[in-house]
């Protein structure tokens, strides 16, 4: 609670909300950094810090270790089962950061010569940096393009395909802006030519379904974070016959992919998180994203939908008000308890505009005026109409100042 | 809770001062682009017989601090004479809102270069300016003054960021002491043409960075 406001900020914030403000009624529309873990989830993990926390042992250790272990193999079943794989196909990591390093490393070292790789532009900064990591090691690397919805050039990718061809990574779903890639279409293309296909499902996964009985990719990375599962545990999906060299050195966990003690109390709540994703959610917040859509479009002018109307994951939607800027607008909606991202280079700490709104063809103005809103489980439709009320507000008195557009001299 | 920004920038960033325009202003300026994310636009009433600034606005398009130091920039400008707002500096401009975050010390620059070109347009209206100065290695580096290092918040010049400048055939060539896969790289570089692209005598400005 908020008794005594010590700054600027806490008094506007206490002006608004009175001591009423808290981080439990702050409005967070940031699902695709973290999401808030479920208590049913933190109540599967609980007996792994406190009851059976020995670490996973063999049959023939003691008990304790044995059902850590059992723990540790039902989780990975449950986790395999909503992909329709098998469950010494999944390895677990730190998260997808991990998985993704795991899957684009673990492939192309294990090769004799340096190969090629391909990737889109679009891609999240663990699959962009590590695919930039392994150009500098001598590997070549292709960076297809999209077009102004950020969905693949499917011929591109097509011409880019090489003899040495190892690996192709395609994202399922986009960080940022929502477009969601026809993996089935690459994964047909590349099957029977020898090259490997790994997907980044973070944004995606539970989301979205995917069955890996019917598309044919190899390696998929997923995430905990993203599904009101705990932050530090993700998987890599790893189609049987495919073959990884381990990026970490140390102990034989995970078929002797992945070195470390595992994490059983958070593989438990991923899988637990897993179970929890319903169909029912997933439309209930498709719906949500689309009344943001249709009341922003109705109500606010000059304003642009970032990514494809179709093709797009239920709980995201990314909007460009033009003429303002997005660190302003960000900062102005935290006053009023609203958590939204933004593209905008002030905004980070590299000072640079978005990858993902300028490679879709979108000029530096068109970055920092986005706004990424992620719902999640925790959100209503009430959030929805406070915010579009918000941000209404907040971007007409932005636009009062700012010099561009109708309300400047421009 | 800590918030990178002072109370005074966040005061300002929620309640401007001087926000707008003015009729038949005597001198106006745009600094900054949409591009860079940041703009700052001001315009000038000036006494024509005290030299002093009698009303001052501004519009800006950016983040907080881009709007504060806007803000700031005119109540600092008002009622001085021009040649004592030409001495403003960023710092001062910077100091007057409790300080800013190192990495947004570019928008106090912005803001002062606005102030400082509105000045030069009201004296290039009004007759007041001496002939254009050729562009030299000198003026160059004046300029460059004016381009923050957005690690230090400091200038280009001073932290020496600068590796090397070179003017030949009415083309500037700045060799800049960053990797060019350096997270601030691409900023640097606009910023550096930014600031030296619109001179009368340059036809073209080039960024190199270190090999």
């Amino acid at each position: 609670m908020l008794k005594k406001p010590e700054n600027q900020k806490l008094l506007y914030i206490y002006k608004i909300w009175g001591d009423k403000m808290n981080n439990n009624n702050m409005i967070y529309l940031d699902n695709s950094a973290v999401t808030r873990l479920d208590e049913k989830v933190l109540e599967a993990m609980k007996p792994y810090f406190f009851e059976t926390y020995a670490v996973a042992t063999s049959e023939f250790a003691y008990t304790m270790g044995i059902q850590a272990k059992e723990a540790l193999e039902n989780a990975r079943e449950v986790i395999a089962n909503s992909l329709s794989a098998n469950s010494d196909e999944i390895v677990f990591t730190s998260g997808a950061t991990e998985s993704n390093n795991l899957a684009l490393k673990g492939i192309m070292y294990n090769q004799k010569d340096k190969g090629h790789l391909i990737v889109s532009e679009l891609e999240d900064f663990s699959v962009l940096n590590t695919a930039k990591s392994l150009e500098k090691e001598g590997y070549d690397v292709s960076y297809i393009s999209v077009d102004s919805e950020g969905k693949l050039d499917f011929d591109e990718l097509k011409n880019a395909v090489r003899e040495d061809t190892v690996l192709v990574s395609i994202q399922h779903a986009n960080q940022e802006i929502g477009t969601v890639q026809n993996i089935e279409e690459i994964a047909k293309f590349l099957d029977g030519k020898d090259i490997i296909f790994h997907t980044d499902a973070t944004h995606s996964f539970r989301r979205i379904e995917i069955d890996v009985t019917n598309i044919p990719v190899d390696l998929i990375t997923i995430s905990a974070h993203t599904i009101h599962g705990p932050r530090g545990i993700g998987a890599l999906y790893k189609r049987k016959n495919i073959k990884l060299k381990k990026i970490m050195d140390g102990g034989f966990q995970e078929n002797n992919l992945r070195a470390g003690i595992e994490n059983i109390p958070a593989a438990v709540g991923f899988a637990k998180a897993v179970e929890l994703v319903t169909e029912e959610e997933n439309k209930k917040i498709k719906k949500l994203r689309d009344l943001l859509i249709k009341k922003v479009e109705d109500q606010i002018e000059d304003v642009t939908l970032n990514g494809s109307r179709s093709d797009r994951i239920p709980q995201n939607a990314n909007i460009t008000f033009h003429y303002v800027e997005g660190e302003s607008i960000t900062l102005h909606l935290d006053m009023r308890g609203f958590a939204v991202s933004t593209g905008s280079a002030c905004f980070s700490k590299s000072l640079e505009a978005s990858h993902v709104i300028l490679g879709i063809g979108g000029d530096h103005e068109r970055a920092h005026g986005s706004i990424r809103f992620t719902f999640s489980r925790y959100n209503t439709e009430e959030d929805v109409n406070k915010v579009v009320e918000a941000i209404k507000d907040v971007v007409t008195n932005l636009r009062e100042i700012s010099p561009l557009g109708k309300k400047g001299s421009e | 809770m800590n918030s990178p920004y002072s109370d005074k920038v966040l005061e300002y960033f929620q309640n401007p001062k001087n926000v707008g325009e003015l009729e038949n202003p005597d001198g106006i300026a745009k600094e900054g682009s949409p591009a860079c994310g940041d703009m700052v636009q001001l315009h000038l009433k000036v006494d024509e017989k005290k030299k002093t600034i009698t009303d001052i606005k501004f519009r800006s398009y950016g983040c907080a601090s881009n709007i504060a130091t806007g803000s700031i920039i005119t109540e600092m400008a008002k009622g001085r004479s021009i040649e004592e707002a030409k001495n403003i500096t960023w710092q001062q401009a910077a100091d007057e809102l409790g300080g800013l975050p190192a990495v947004k010390n570019h928008c106090s620059v912005l803001a002062v270069d606005a102030l400082k070109e509105a000045i030069r347009d009201y004296e290039e209206k009004h007759g007041l300016v001496k002939e254009q100065v050729p562009t030299t290695i000198e003026v160059i580096k004046e300029r460059l003054k004016h381009v923050m290092n957005p690690i230090h918040g400091l200038d280009v010049l001073k932290t020496n960021l600068i590796e090397n400048i070179e003017l030949k055939d009415k083309i500037i060539t700045v060799t800049v002491d960053l990797a060019e896969d350096h997270q601030f790289a691409p900023v640097v570089k606009e910023d550096i043409k930014e600031k030296l692209e619109h001179r009368w005598d340059i036809e073209d400005v080039i960024v190199k960075y270190r090999e």
